[in-house]
């Protein structure tokens, strides 16, 4: 039940682009079109799920003060918690770079979709956002950090197909010329971003 | 000390013509979260000059050593720990503001304005034009930032940097803050209006399609 809200909250309340502004620079390059924004929303919850739990496990058992105190009694009053980013972004630099290795090698016609938007996600700020939130939040078991992994990943993705969309039927519509482009994109943000906070104060 | 006209368009350039943030679109997810403030933009401007400066440097330095396959991951690495002094720095003496700026410092890493320097300028270049380039994307990424936090603290709750500006007899005669300032979206907002002022200006910065 747990799981379930948390998911419910990540994609609609805490979303990370709506709420957070995470991921934007891809958000809004790579909005153009309903596939393209698909493509790279399902490879962002992808890595997403897998770097979050890793991140998580790292965090737990190795980085927290007093992690590590598995290792035996003279290890338990060790903080290496100052490394935590370093760790983090270096854990997902290199699953990406594994990932985009793994899918070319088995899967080149998901590497073709897919593969140009797989090192643009090692900067995508959703990611280690999401291993910071993780850290920040102290969810009580990896279940949970993967369910919050997965909502958030999915509420990305709901935002950029969104607002593919809407930029799709844009091309017809008359706007003011300083505005084309980059401009009336920012304020279909905004305006989108006003109606997800009218999810706000949801409980479930 | 005179400045040589390419030095000046490495420095100045992006301020203007080629800001990060409203012509080459980097750097977005950072300015837009802590900007509700002054006091934080200013924090995050300052350390996001000296993270890009420092790291142009060092990856610059390093150009001819990384092998090509991994260059993302020696960036990334480089930047992570430069941002982690300045994060343990920030805590060590401005508590307060780290508080409010959460785990945006850490986001400085994948702050894309860095990994575009990083790669567009600092691999090609040498230590001192990559030096000068990261001040000049960390200042125009910066002012953007501070006025962006202006408006949103002024208009939002009456202050700049914690002080109230906004006369009480304002209030008294029926003024009230506008929250809506203080909710993220507005962030956007403000932006697009500096993107349409900016391209009304420079025509040639305007795009053909939507």
């Amino acid at each position: 039940m747990d799981a379930i809200s948390l998911i419910v909250r990540s994609i609609f309340v805490d979303n990370m682009i709506f709420a957070y502004f995470l991921g934007m620079c891809s958000f809004l390059a790579v909005s153009k079109n309903v596939k393209t924004a698909l493509g790279l929303g399902i490879a962002v919850t992808f890595v997403l799920m897998l770097t979050l739990p890793i991140n998580y496990l790292l965090e737990n058992y190795v980085l927290k003060a007093g992690a590590l105190a598995w290792l035996g009694e003279e290890y338990a009053t060790v903080d290496l918690s100052v490394f935590s980013l370093l760790i983090f972004i270096a854990v997902i630099a290199s699953f990406v770079q594994l990932v985009e290795m793994v899918i070319e090698r088995f899967s080149p016609a998901l590497y073709a979709s897919l593969g140009i938007f797989l090192p643009l996600i090692a900067v995508n700020c959703a990611i280690l956002g999401g291993s910071l939130f993780m850290q920040q939040r102290e969810f009580a078991n990896i279940g949970l950090a993967t369910a919050y992994s997965f909502g958030s990943g999915i509420g990305w993705l709901l935002a950029i197909v969104g607002m593919a969309a809407i930029r799709e039927k844009l091309e017809y519509s008359h706007v003011p010329k300083p505005l084309k482009g980059l401009g009336i994109t920012f304020i279909i943000t905004a305006l989108m971003a006003i109606g997800f906070m009218s999810f706000s104060g949801i409980n479930i | 000390m005179a400045l040589s006209s390419k030095t000046k368009a490495v420095l100045l350039g992006p301020l203007n013509k080629n800001n990060p943030i409203i012509v080459q679109v980097l750097g977005i997810c950072s300015a837009l979260a802590v900007t509700s403030k002054l006091e934080p933009s200013l924090v995050m401007a300052i350390s996001v000059t000296i993270v890009v400066a420092f790291a142009n440097v060092i990856i610059s330095l390093l150009r001819k050593t990384i092998p090509n396959r991994i260059r993302i991951i020696v960036q990334l690495v480089v930047a992570a720990a430069l941002v982690t002094i300045v994060s343990e720095v920030l805590k060590a003496y401005a508590y307060d503001v780290n508080k409010q700026l959460s785990v945006f410092v850490g986001l400085i890493v994948t702050n894309c304005i860095l990994m575009g320097r990083l790669e567009a300028f600092a691999l090609g270049n040498g230590p001192w034009p990559s030096f000068l380039d990261g001040i000049g994307n960390g200042l125009g990424y910066g002012w953007i930032l501070v006025v962006v936090g202006f408006f949103r603290e002024l208009l939002g709750s009456g202050s700049l940097m914690g002080h109230k500006v906004i006369p009480q007899a304002l209030y008294d005669a029926g003024y009230e803050d506008n929250g809506l300032m203080m909710l993220a979206p507005m962030a956007i907002l403000l932006v697009a209006c500096i993107i349409w002022i900016h391209r009304a200006k420079n025509k040639e910065l305007q795009e053909e399609t939507n």
